[in-house]
């Protein structure tokens, strides 16, 4: 009974802090990208465009949902739904952080643990592929149809290279659990080189954030579903909150897929440097930039920031001090410190995706195929290769 | 209520699946509809194999379902290129129209 | 909690069964057999077969039939039209066959094995990747290379019939 209703609070915290994060991601992606190209972005509602996320939501449910008449309902109205619960449902085996204690409950920062938590992130995303499929076929329109079948063949000719990049660290950590794979990424070479998985397999890693850009549908892979290409691909037929679900979706897989990136390549929560120097790594990341915000505050550009900015700088430098708080409360310091590790690397992964929307242009459709098959899939497989070579020469 | 299933129980529902899949393949005239029953009946098989590899607390029946699972995908590859064939030459997927070599 | 899992799993693999001999568009018989292999997914696990259940869904479900579904999609098969008439008294006879079929199945099944047999989430722990991989690579070895190469077969016949000129 105990651990249902500890699950159950896991999962209610989870699913809150989740759904949160993707309005917010969506404005830190329209930020950024506004700013590589020389413009503000959202800035009016709310400081610096905060609640736009919120108004979008509201715009997206008071929105009039038009079913047309010539699609075919069940599929139509089922496919969003599925892309949606299938995008959601793989975060239930990320681990966020360690062991923790917290008023006598010890348990992992994690919902559930399974045995084969690598098969269960692959096989969510194979069936992913079924939402896009339909939505594109139940719309009954040649444009939607086109788009449809294009998406579904990139993404079940990226997972090819997807699961053989995957497969080259769980050489290495003889494991298919996502906790295991982490224990074994702690420790340093040389008394200061993280034992990331990334460092022996960086061309796996390489490989694998390629084939997460094209299984999530991102530029330079997002030809099926451009504006300016075959009318918005698959979902040209949806409005509100079906179109807001497979919005959803997408920055619920690229949320997944940089935090498997994370978890199998870059360590998981693990810090950058031996510990207890680590620790003062947030304190001085936060109250760098709440200088850096308190500063460019006093003499601002535009009459707004004068308040806007500074008030910016002092959460931050709020974030520091209860950062240096947790140094003295263990119990604190170890959530905390996990969650800026692992939080920190998901988000400069994100910032990477983002930031490769903002500069590059998009490639054809035979194009992409054409690189799938003849030039990822035999890098994966060559990267496995030598990734079974070298263990089996080593062990034993 | 007792907390266990028997296990004639899965055997049961392979059977009936089993029987449905060949339901399919008789009655059926679409050809792509006939192939799922096929496939249907290869997983009732699958079905079956695990249920006895827990009967025997061996991973062999484990290993057999692993290597039908590769057949059928096999199988499925080569099928639906054929019926593509099929479909650009006899411009048809209905079983009956395809009998120009009959009598 | 095993014996409510195995129902409701059950039941649905039947009722997609039925659906798919039943439905007239292939796109619905396509989608119910996701839901046949989803199904048995679940009932895999129950059996402690934790690796072929995630190979069920990734392979099967999440491949084979998105192929399907591509097929389907691609040479725009419409619904079936009515099949030809049977007699009433052939349906009824039919039914009543098939009863006694499966109730003589029943029997012959229940009385090979043992009632007091029942299945316990967890009493199998031998389905493990590890077990799996130990056997399949030394004992099953020969069936596993033979297998490669009926797939590579299976590749360059898909793609000698796909191709443009004919």
């Amino acid at each position: 009974m105990n651990f249902l209703i500890i699950s159950l609070i896991k999962a209610a915290l989870i699913a809150f802090v989740l759904l949160t994060a993707l309005a917010y991601l969506q404005w830190i992606e329209r930020k950024v990208i506004a700013h590589i190209q020389l413009r503000v972005g959202p800035y009016r509602v709310g400081p610096h465009g905060l609640l736009q996320p919120l108004a979008d939501v509201v715009k997206l449910i008071t929105k009039e949902g038009v079913i047309p008449s010539h699609v075919n309902r069940l599929f139509y109205i089922m496919a969003p739904w599925l892309a949606v619960t299938l995008a959601l449902i793989s975060i239930a085996v990320i681990p966020f952080g360690p062991e923790i204690t917290v008023g006598g409950v010890t348990t992992w920062m994690q919902l559930t643990d399974l045995r084969i938590g690598v098969l269960f992130v692959l096989a969510v995303s194979s069936i992913g592929v079924y939402g896009v499929a339909l939505g594109g076929w139940a719309s009954n329109n040649k444009y939607s149809l086109l788009g449809g079948l294009r998406s579904s063949a990139q993404m079940i000719s990226y997972e090819l290279p997807l699961a053989l990049a995957v497969a080259a660290p769980l050489l290495l950590a003889n494991t298919l659990s996502f906790r295991e794979m982490v224990q074994y990424q702690s420790g340093y070479w040389l008394g200061f080189i993280p034992r990331w998985n990334a460092i022996p397999e960086i061309l796996g890693f390489i490989v694998f954030l390629i084939a997460g850009f094209a299984e999530t549908n991102r530029v330079p892979f997002d030809l099926p579903e451009a504006e300016n290409e075959l009318v918005a691909g698959f979902h040209t037929e949806y409005s509100s909150m079906k179109f807001a679900a497979f919005f959803m979706a997408e920055y619920a897989n690229m949320v997944t897929v940089t935090a498997v990136a994370t978890l199998l390549f870059l360590g998981g929560w693990t810090p950058l440097f031996p510990e207890p120097y680590s620790d003062f790594v947030p304190i001085i990341v936060f109250a760098l930039g709440g200088l850096i915000a308190i500063y460019h505050g006093l003499n601002p550009a535009r009459r707004k920031d004068k308040f806007t900015l500074p008030a910016a700088g002092l959460v931050f430098l709020g974030l520091a001090a209860l950062f240096g708080v947790s140094l003295f409360v263990p119990v604190l310091k170890a959530i905390l410190m996990a969650l800026f590790w692992f939080c920190g690397k998901i988000g400069i992964l994100l910032f990477i995706f983002i930031w490769v929307r903002g500069t590059s242009p998009r490639f054809r459709y035979d194009q992409l195929m054409r690189f799938a098959w003849t030039m990822l899939f035999p890098l994966s497989m060559v990267n496995l290769l030598i990734t079974g070579l070298i263990v089996a020469l080593t062990t034993k | 209520m007792q907390n266990t299933v028997p296990v004639s129980w899965y055997l049961i529902l392979s059977a009936i699946l089993f029987g449905l899949g060949v339901a399919g393949f008789i009655f059926r005239r679409n050809i792509i509809t006939v192939f799922m029953s096929i496939e249907l009946m290869l997983n009732a098989v699958n079905l079956s194999f695990i249920a006895f590899s827990y009967t025997l607390k061996q991973v062999d029946g484990h290993i057999f379902s692993f290597f039908v699972m590769v057949v059928a995908a096999a199988e499925a590859a080569v099928g639906l290129a054929i019926i593509l064939t099929v479909f650009k030459n006899r411009d048809t997927l209905m079983i009956d129209e395809v009998s120009s070599m009959k009598y | 909690m095993t014996p409510l899992i195995f129902f409701i799993f059950a039941g649905i693999a039947v009722f997609c069964g039925i659906n798919l001999v039943a439905q007239r568009h292939p796109i619905a018989s396509a989608l119910s057999l996701v839901g046949v292999m989803g199904s048995l997914a679940i009932l895999y696990l129950q059996l402690g077969g934790e690796f072929i259940a995630a190979a069920q869904v990734i392979v099967y479900a999440g491949a084979i039939m998105v192929l399907f579904v591509f097929v389907i999609m691609l040479l725009n098969a419409g619904a079936e039209g009515a099949a030809p008439r049977v007699s009433g008294i052939v349906r009824y006879l039919g039914l009543i066959l098939l009863a006694a079929f499966l109730g003589l199945i029943s029997f012959v099944i229940q009385s090979m094995l043992p009632r007091t047999e029942g299945v316990v989430f967890g009493a199998f722990q031998g389905g493990t990747a590890l077990e799996i991989g130990r056997k399949l690579f030394t004992v099953y070895l020969l069936p596993f290379e033979v297998t490669s190469v009926l797939i590579l077969i299976a590749i360059v016949g898909a793609i000698v019939l796909a191709r443009k000129e004919i």
